[in-house]
């Protein structure tokens, strides 16, 4: 058995010199930008309501009367926006965070995930602030935007926001049956398409900006009507197809905010997932008052993924899951 | 029969799809952004040989296929069936058709041990090992000395496949041979 037993680090001790160094020039960037370096719990009283993100339980023993319980945070969001509403101004942090039951080429359950928020800055001034880490360390090209919506029409020949159901599901012939299209929702349609149809598109189009998403994607974004259909400021950046961060014109309303977490929960029962608790203090801080801000989180052993030319994480994450 | 989450797939795993037994190849777990878990997966029919690609939502399940490999000794063949013996002392014999021998036809020689695959308990392919040894029966005269050049000729062998080999090989010699690129490997000492 010892022999089949791999201590070795999957990554190349040149790669993790890299990974050393890109850490170093993020730092760097950020000092510049006078944005502060914080840290947050890495283990939590509350996970994510989000149904398509799993967070991993712990068991802490409990250190006072209602904090019994904890989560490994899928990311730093909540803790980071308190410290926004309790007056930080421009904060970053390099985080470690745990999905559970994400594995692949692309996914390991347990990642750094930088992490930044901008007061006063809208998406499109947070877009341009991303550009200039991304493309100042990669060296690629400055982003194109594309709308959600023209990516589709464009790659998947379907309208993502006018299309009926029966149109989306089928587009989605192409990669499943019909019995496994039956218990598939709108949303998981679109995702199917974006993954199947769109991000292998989006490799060839070099570094790409997607914005304005379906409002049922909002996440944690606010949504405002453009072109006569509600959709997100929400943003991701594709480059090389590869899906590189994610980010918000942040939602302040604390109502709203509550809306969406009891939707969540909706979806969690009907999908058959336990449902999460809404993060009271994280709730709390909206109601105390968030400044207007935008936030992004960028996974940076992707970008070192790029930055190295490989295709598998295992080349720049020291030892992943499989040998951890 | 037991089934399979999509985060139990890997490569070698044996699945039942569409009523037909397959042999998973890939397995890539795909995830937009925020949005739902995709497995995509190649597998290769075990019936038709043909590679499938399908997606999944991560957390589907697939019935296990009831397929197991088996070291069998080859018997004979009565022309129509080929039939293979259990080397674990039970002496349970199968026959296995044209379609399961397969290509292995050209490596089978009586009394070596092959492996059977069974789905539901009868053969559906035979696999030869890696390298087995066998006899020419059928080349060019042989050329000695000029071992370094390189040349090589056809040889047939003793089950009736041909393999190219280099000029010094004769008729009677034993070769070793890679069933899995048809090609010679080494003469084996006579013993």
């Amino acid at each position: 058995m010892t022999d089949s037993v791999q201590w070795q680090p999957s990554a190349s001790l040149a790669a993790l010199k890299s990974r050393a160094q890109q850490l170093a020039w993020v730092r760097g960037f950020f000092a510049q930008r006078d944005v502060m370096e914080v840290e947050t719990p890495v283990l939590g009283q509350h996970g994510v309501t989000d149904v398509n993100i799993d967070s991993i339980s712990a068991n802490p023993a409990p250190v006072g009367p209602g904090a019994a319980g904890g989560w490994l945070q899928t990311s730093p969001e909540y803790h980071m926006k308190r410290l926004l509403a309790a007056g930080s101004g421009p904060i970053y942090q390099v985080a470690r965070v745990f999905r559970d039951g994400e594995f692949g080429r692309r996914h390991n359950p347990e990642f750094s995930l930088l992490e930044w928020y901008r007061p006063g800055f809208t998406d499109t001034d947070l877009m341009a602030e991303v550009s200039d880490l991304v493309c100042g360390w990669l060296g690629c090209e400055p982003p194109i935007t594309m709308r959600y919506r023209d990516a589709f029409l464009r790659f998947a020949g379907v309208d993502p926001f006018l299309a009926s159901d029966s149109q989306l599901l089928k587009c989605c012939q192409q990669w499943m049956q019909p019995a496994q299209l039956q218990v598939c929702t709108r949303g998981d349609c679109l995702d199917l398409l974006m993954s199947g149809a769109v991000e292998p598109a989006l490799a060839e189009v070099g570094p790409v900006f997607i914005t304005g998403y379906p409002e049922s994607q909002a996440a944690l974004a606010r949504v405002s009507e453009r072109d006569g259909l509600r959709q997100a400021h929400r943003f991701e950046l594709y480059v090389e197809g590869v899906e590189l961060c994610n980010g918000y014109w942040e939602l302040t309303d604390p109502d709203e905010q509550k809306r969406r977490f009891a939707a969540d929960n909706r979806a969690r029962r009907s999908a058959g997932k336990p449902e999460m608790p809404a993060d009271q203090a994280f709730l709390a801080s909206l109601e105390a008052g968030m400044p207007d801000c935008s936030g992004v989180a960028l996974g940076l052993d992707r970008l070192l993924m790029l930055k190295l030319e490989l295709d598998n994480l295992s080349g720049v994450i020291a030892f992943p899951a499989d040998r951890s | 029969m037991a089934s399979y989450s999509t985060n139990e797939f890997r490569g070698g795993l044996k699945v039942l799809l569409d009523g037909d037994p397959c042999i998973i190849l890939e397995n890539e777990f795909v995830k937009p952004g925020k949005g739902q878990a995709f497995n995509r997966v190649k597998l290769r029919n075990l019936m038709t040989n043909r590679q499938w690609e399908r997606t999944f939502k991560s957390g589907e399940s697939l019935e296990a296929a009831d397929v197991i490999d088996q070291e069998m000794e080859y018997l004979y063949t009565d022309g129509e069936f080929w039939h293979f013996m259990k080397t674990d002392g039970s002496f349970e014999q199968f026959p296995a058709d044209a379609k399961a021998v397969g290509d292995a036809l050209k490596w089978l020689k009586e009394q070596d041990v092959y492996t059977v695959t069974l789905y539901n308990g009868a053969p559906l392919t035979v696999t030869p090992p890696n390298f087995v040894e066998l006899e020419v029966v059928d080349t060019d005269p042989g050329m000695k000395g000029d071992t370094a050049q390189g040349g090589t000729k056809p040889a047939t062998l003793s089950t009736g496949a041909v393999v190219n080999v280099p000029l010094f090989i004769t008729i009677g010699e034993v070769l070793k041979v890679d069933t899995r690129s048809g090609e010679y490997v080494s003469r084996v000492k006579s013993s």
